[in-house]
C-alpha cells in the first residue's frame, strides 16, 4: 500500500500525468467557483459554435469520438505517438537489417538449408516421381500428406462459413421448388417421428437448413445489376481463363503451376462468370448439388490415394501406377490426378466463399 | 542489330516508367476519386503497354514475346473494365459528386449510368 502524498497535485509526476493526458491543470482553492462558471460559459459557447456537431452526434453513433480526436488537447498526445511511432518502426527496422546482414550469401553452396534433403531431392526427385517441376513432386509425392491437410483445412474452412450463414433462425425461411416440398416433406416426416418417439432423433442431416431471408428477397437483392461492358468482355476472356487454369492444373508436374494455383485461377473465372451474368446463370451448371458432388468426392478420391500412398510405404514411391516417359502430359503416376482434384477442391471454394458471402446460397 | 533492339527497348520502357511517375503523382494529388481513378488507369494501359513493348522489343521474335503480348491484351481487356465498374460505384454511392464534377441530368432514374 503506497500512502497519498499530501502535496501530489503540485508533483512533477502528477504535472508530466496531466501533461501527457492533455488535461487542463487544476485551479487553485479560491478559485474554483470562479472556475466553474467559466467551464459553465465555455460550454455554453461550445455547444453554440458546434452545434452542428451536436446536431450529428444525434445521428452519427461515431461522433462522439470523431470529437474526441478533434479536440486540440488531443494533438500532445497525438505528437507523442507519431514519435513512439517512428521509433519503433526504426527499431524494427534496424533489427530486420541486422539479420539480413547475419543471413548467409544467397546461392551459396554452404547455407544451411543445402543440406542432404534438398540434394536428394533434386538428384533423384524426377527419377522416383516422374516429374519435371520437382516443387509439385515434393508437395504432392514425398510430403503428400500434407497437402492432405491443407486440402482438408479449405473443405473444412468452406464447411464453417456454411455453417455460419445458414444458421436457422426462422423455421420458414424455404428455397423455391424442389427444396420447398423436400423440406415440407421432411417437416411432416420429423413432425410424424416426434409424435411417435420423442427421443428418437429425426434423420435431417443430408440436407441443408435452409437460408435466413426468404427467397424472393434474396433473388432481388443479390442478384448483381448486368452491366453491357462487363458481359460483353467476360463472354471473351472467363473461357480463356477456364482454359489457362485447366493448363496450369494439367501442367503442374512439368512447369510451375499445380493444383492450388490452377485451382485459384479456374475460381476466379467462375467469380468473374457470375459477377458478369448473375446468380441464376451460373446455376444452370454450378449449382449446390454439383458443388457438393465436386467438393466432397475430390476430398473422398484425394483420401483414397492417401491411402493407397500410406499402405505402399508412406511417401508413394513404390506404387504400381507406372510414372511414364519424363516431360509428358500423362506421366508421373499419381500427381497428375491429385493435382486435378485439389484444383477442383479449391475452384469450388474460392467460388462458395463469393457466393454464400454475397448471397447465402448457391 | 543488338544496340538498335536495346536502345528502342530502352526508351520504351523509360517511357513506361515515366507514366507510371506521372500517374503516382497524380494519384497522391487529386482529391476526387473519379480523377484519381483516370491517373491509376493510365499506369494499367499505357504504363504497361510501353514496358512490355519494351521488353517484346527487346526479346526479339519469339515464344516469350506472344506470352507478353498477351499480357498486353489481357490487361487491356480487364483494367478499362474494372474501371469502369468502379467508376459506376462511386457515381451511384458518392454524395458529393455535383461539387467535383459536372454532372448531366439524365431521364433514366436508378440502375448504373
Amino acid at each position: 500500500m503506497s500512502r497519498i502524498r499530501k502535496n501530489y497535485e503540485n508533483s512533477f509526476a502528477h504535472r508530466f500525468l496531466v501533461f501527457v493526458k492533455g488535461d487542463k491543470p487544476l485551479p487553485e482553492e479560491d478559485h474554483v467557483e470562479e472556475w466553474r462558471h467559466r467551464v459553465a460559459e465555455v460550454k455554453e459557447t461550445e455547444r453554440a459554435e458546434n452545434a452542428s456537431y451536436i446536431e450529428l452526434a444525434e445521428t452519427d453513433p461515431y461522433e462522439d469520438a470523431k470529437r474526441y480526436a478533434r479536440m486540440s488537447d488531443m494533438r500532445v498526445l497525438r505528437r507523442i505517438y507519431y514519435v513512439l511511432a517512428m521509433l519503433m518502426c526504426l527499431m524494427i527496422i534496424g533489427m530486420l537489417i541486422m539479420n539480413v546482414a547475419y543471413m548467409p550469401i544467397f546461392g551459396s553452396e554452404d547455407t544451411p538449408t543445402n543440406n542432404e534433403v534438398a540434394e536428394r531431392y533434386l538428384e533423384k526427385g524426377s527419377e522416383e516421381t516422374g516429374v519435371v517441376n520437382t516443387v509439385t513432386g515434393m508437395i504432392l509425392q514425398y510430403r503428400a500428406f500434407d497437402t492432405f491437410g491443407e486440402t482438408n483445412v479449405l473443405f473444412v474452412a468452406a464447411c464453417s462459413v456454411m455453417i455460419l450463414l445458414f444458421y436457422k433462425t426462422e423455421p420458414e425461411g424455404d428455397r423455391a421448388g424442389k427444396r420447398k416440398k423436400k423440406a415440407a416433406s421432411r417437416r411432416r416426416k420429423e413432425a410424424a417421428v416426434a409424435v411417435e418417439e420423442v427421443s428418437e432423433t429425426p434423420d435431417g442431416g443430408t440436407e441443408a437448413p435452409s437460408c435466413v431471408w426468404p427467397q424472393a428477397m434474396q433473388e432481388k437483392e443479390t442478384e448483381p445489376e448486368p452491366d453491357v461492358i462487363l458481359q460483353n468482355v467476360a463472354r471473351v476472356v472467363v473461357p480463356m481463363i477456364f482454359l489457362f487454369g485447366l493448363y496450369i492444373l494439367l501442367n503442374g508436374h512439368l512447369s510451375p503451376g499445380g493444383g492450388f494455383s490452377g485451382g485459384a485461377v479456374i475460381g476466379a473465372g467462375l467469380i468473374l462468370y457470375n459477377a458478369a451474368f448473375g446468380f441464376r446463370a451460373t446455376r444452370r451448371f454450378f449449382d449446390e448439388k454439383v458443388y457438393d458432388i465436386i467438393k466432397v468426392g475430390s476430398l473422398c478420391l484425394y483420401a483414397m490415394i492417401i491411402a493407397y500412398y500410406l499402405f505402399t510405404g508412406a511417401n508413394g514411391i513404390a506404387s504400381i501406377v507406372p510414372l511414364g516417359k519424363l516431360g509428358n502430359i500423362i506421366s508421373s503416376g499419381l500427381i497428375l490426378p491429385i493435382n486435378l482434384l485439389v484444383g477442383l477442391e479449391v475452384a469450388c471454394t474460392m467460388y462458395a466463399f463469393y457466393a454464400l458471402f454475397r448471397r447465402g446460397t448457391f | 542489330m543488338e544496340w538498335v533492339r536495346l536502345i528502342i527497348g530502352s526508351i520504351c520502357i523509360v517511357c513506361g516508367l515515366l507514366i507510371a511517375l506521372i500517374a503516382a503523382f497524380g494519384l497522391f494529388k487529386f482529391k476526387f476519386a473519379l480523377n484519381r481513378m483516370h491517373a491509376a488507369a493510365m499506369t494499367d494501359t499505357l504504363g504497361i503497354l510501353m514496358v512490355l513493348l519494351g521488353l517484346i522489343v527487346m526479346r526479339g521474335f519469339c515464344f516469350d514475346s506472344l506470352k507478353l503480348a498477351l499480357i498486353i491484351l489481357f490487361f487491356w481487356f480487364a483494367s478499362p473494365v474494372s474501371s469502369h465498374l468502379l467508376a459506376g460505384m462511386e457515381v451511384e454511392i458518392s454524395d458529393r459528386l455535383k461539387d467535383n464534377c459536372e454532372v448531366e441530368e439524365t431521364e433514366r432514374k436508378g440502375g448504373r449510368q
